[in-house]
């Protein structure tokens, strides 16, 4: 293990906004019926997790309430415990319930509650805005509320979408967010509308589940590209958020070489998939990969051959966390290393 | 190697654990079943403080759909990543031959036997009033 970690920027850290924070913030139509009615999301997930909320054990608060929801405790145990000079809060509230009215004021709610008990007292902190992703014209109102303040670094969605990414009942989203200049950061997660994880139906374990979190974002790497998304918002960034990294190379190269056989099917694409993908993507780095090999690391970071858009995350305070001075291998070198724990995500949101 | 007093033994009881520091290092100290165990207290995956983690039990399976239940309290597993060690050996679960953290030698001692070696001094004139005082407790010592 490294000595000294350079001063780093953690991509995706869950703080959690509990419902009485978020209600705190809801008009009073709205708050009425968030007591009564409540969200989709109670009571649980897809699987059970790992662990309890999905959190490293030792994550709970001593002062009470669930992990992430503590911004003191958070500051001890993550910002301070490593020399964090930025990190981006991607809060895993979900906004996706049937009544798209409501999804549009809890999205308002979260943002507020973030700007207020999050973003003003600790200045390391970013955040990735919320929208109701589903109704695009709803999410386009959401991001122009914020689109001045540059604590809001991207606009989130979830993987686990009701259809591929690449449809154009998102494009208004698209287009919205390159013109504020913001990426969109998808994210492992959501609710999937009823889609299994898997191409072949529901597995029986979270092993299972949790192994095939990038079959969601695999759907959208090629949903984004062959809808010629890209085509159309030719200033949009795209990062992938706990996707994983090492399916990439061998997804791109098959999708380059189905696009030669194919490409009268789509003549929207220019260009090679893979060139889209390599101008348009960043990735962020938890769960890494741990091949056998050291060197077997080397060569999937080769393959890829986007060293200057991985971006190094914690998932604080989850229980698949990386550690900042624990989870890249020695194997990268200090330049590679110091581009992935800051200077890719400093150039890429603009942090001095 | 030297053998370092870190607890009174009722300090930790059956099923309890303490963390110390020895020289630098973390340990953890288990009581299972009145046997002592002491591993590092770092994890070999990413650094995690692996003795804060739960002790459960080692499940196991002859074949798809059969499961068995043993070792209760003796597999720790560690609180970020959730991999699995036995507290008496310091192999992993997964893994025993390639991953393990590092165990040290216990041993149990009554404080009588653990007075320090008296300096040589010769008496002086003067003796202060003085009690009898004798030790009752017994010491986990954990070897480093």
């Amino acid at each position: 293990m490294p000595a000294t970690v350079p001063a780093l920027i953690d991509c995706d850290i869950h703080n959690h906004l509990t419902p009485e924070a978020v209600a705190r913030y809801l008009p009073e139509r709205w708050r009425a019926y968030h007591a009564q009615f409540g969200r989709r999301t109670t009571p649980g997930d897809f699987y059970p997790k790992a662990t309890p909320m999905a959190s490293r054990t030792d994550a709970w608060p001593p002062g009470g309430g669930p992990p992430g929801s503590d911004l003191a405790f958070l500051r001890k145990q993550l910002l301070d415990a490593w020399p964090i000079q930025i990190g981006i809060l991607n809060t895993l509230i979900s906004i996706r319930n049937q009544h798209r009215d409501f999804d549009a004021a809890l999205a308002t709610a979260a943002n507020a509650c973030q700007i207020a008990e999050w973003l003003d007292p600790e200045p390391r902190l970013r955040a990735s805005l919320l929208v109701p992703f589903e109704d695009a014209e709803l999410a386009v109102a959401e991001i122009g509320r914020h689109a001045g303040d540059r604590r809001f670094v991207q606009v989130l969605i979830p993987s686990r979408t009701g259809e591929p990414l690449g449809r154009r009942k998102y494009w208004p989203i698209y287009a919205a967010a390159a013109e504020a200049g913001l990426p969109i950061g998808i994210h492992f997660g959501g609710w999937s509308g009823g889609h299994p994880i898997s191409g072949a139906g529901w597995p029986t374990y979270y092993l299972e589940y949790h192994t095939g979190m990038n079959q969601t974002f695999q759907a959208h790497l090629i949903s984004l590209i062959c809808e010629g998304v890209l085509e159309a918002f030719p200033k949009l960034k795209v990062v992938f958020i706990e996707g994983g990294i090492a399916w990439i190379p061998p997804c791109l190269w098959r999708l380059d070489r189905c696009w030669r056989q194919l490409r009268a099917e789509n003549p929207n694409l220019k260009r090679a998939p893979s060139e889209y993908f390599r101008e348009h993507f960043w990735l962020t780095t938890q769960p890494i990969e741990e091949p056998p090999e050291p060197g077997q690391f080397l060569q999937m970071v080769s393959h890829l051959g986007m060293d200057d858009r991985l971006l190094f995350s914690t998932d604080y305070p989850h229980w698949d966390f990386d550690s900042p001075d624990g989870s890249l291998p020695s194997v990268i070198g200090e330049g590679l290393r110091s581009r992935i724990l800051g200077g890719n995500a400093r150039a890429l949101y603009g942090f001095a | 190697m030297p053998k370092h007093v870190v607890s009174t033994v009722a300090e930790i009881p059956p099923g309890g654990r303490k963390i110390v520091e020895v020289q630098g290092r973390s340990i953890g100290v288990f009581n299972i079943a009145g046997e002592f165990f002491a591993l590092r207290n770092r994890c070999p995956h990413q650094g995690a403080a692996l003795c804060t983690g739960q002790l459960g039990s080692a499940v196991t399976s002859t074949g798809p759909g059969h499961y068995a239940v043993d070792r209760a309290g003796e597999i720790l597993r560690c609180p970020w990543h959730g991999w699995e060690f036995e507290v008496r050996t310091g192999q992993s679960w997964f893994d025993p031959v390639k991953v393990r953290v590092k165990a040290y030698e216990t041993a149990v001692a009554p404080g009588s036997a653990l007075k320090p070696p008296s300096p040589a001094l010769l008496p002086g004139p003067y003796v202060a009033e003085t009690y009898p005082v004798s030790v009752e407790e017994d010491y986990v010592l954990v070897e480093v």
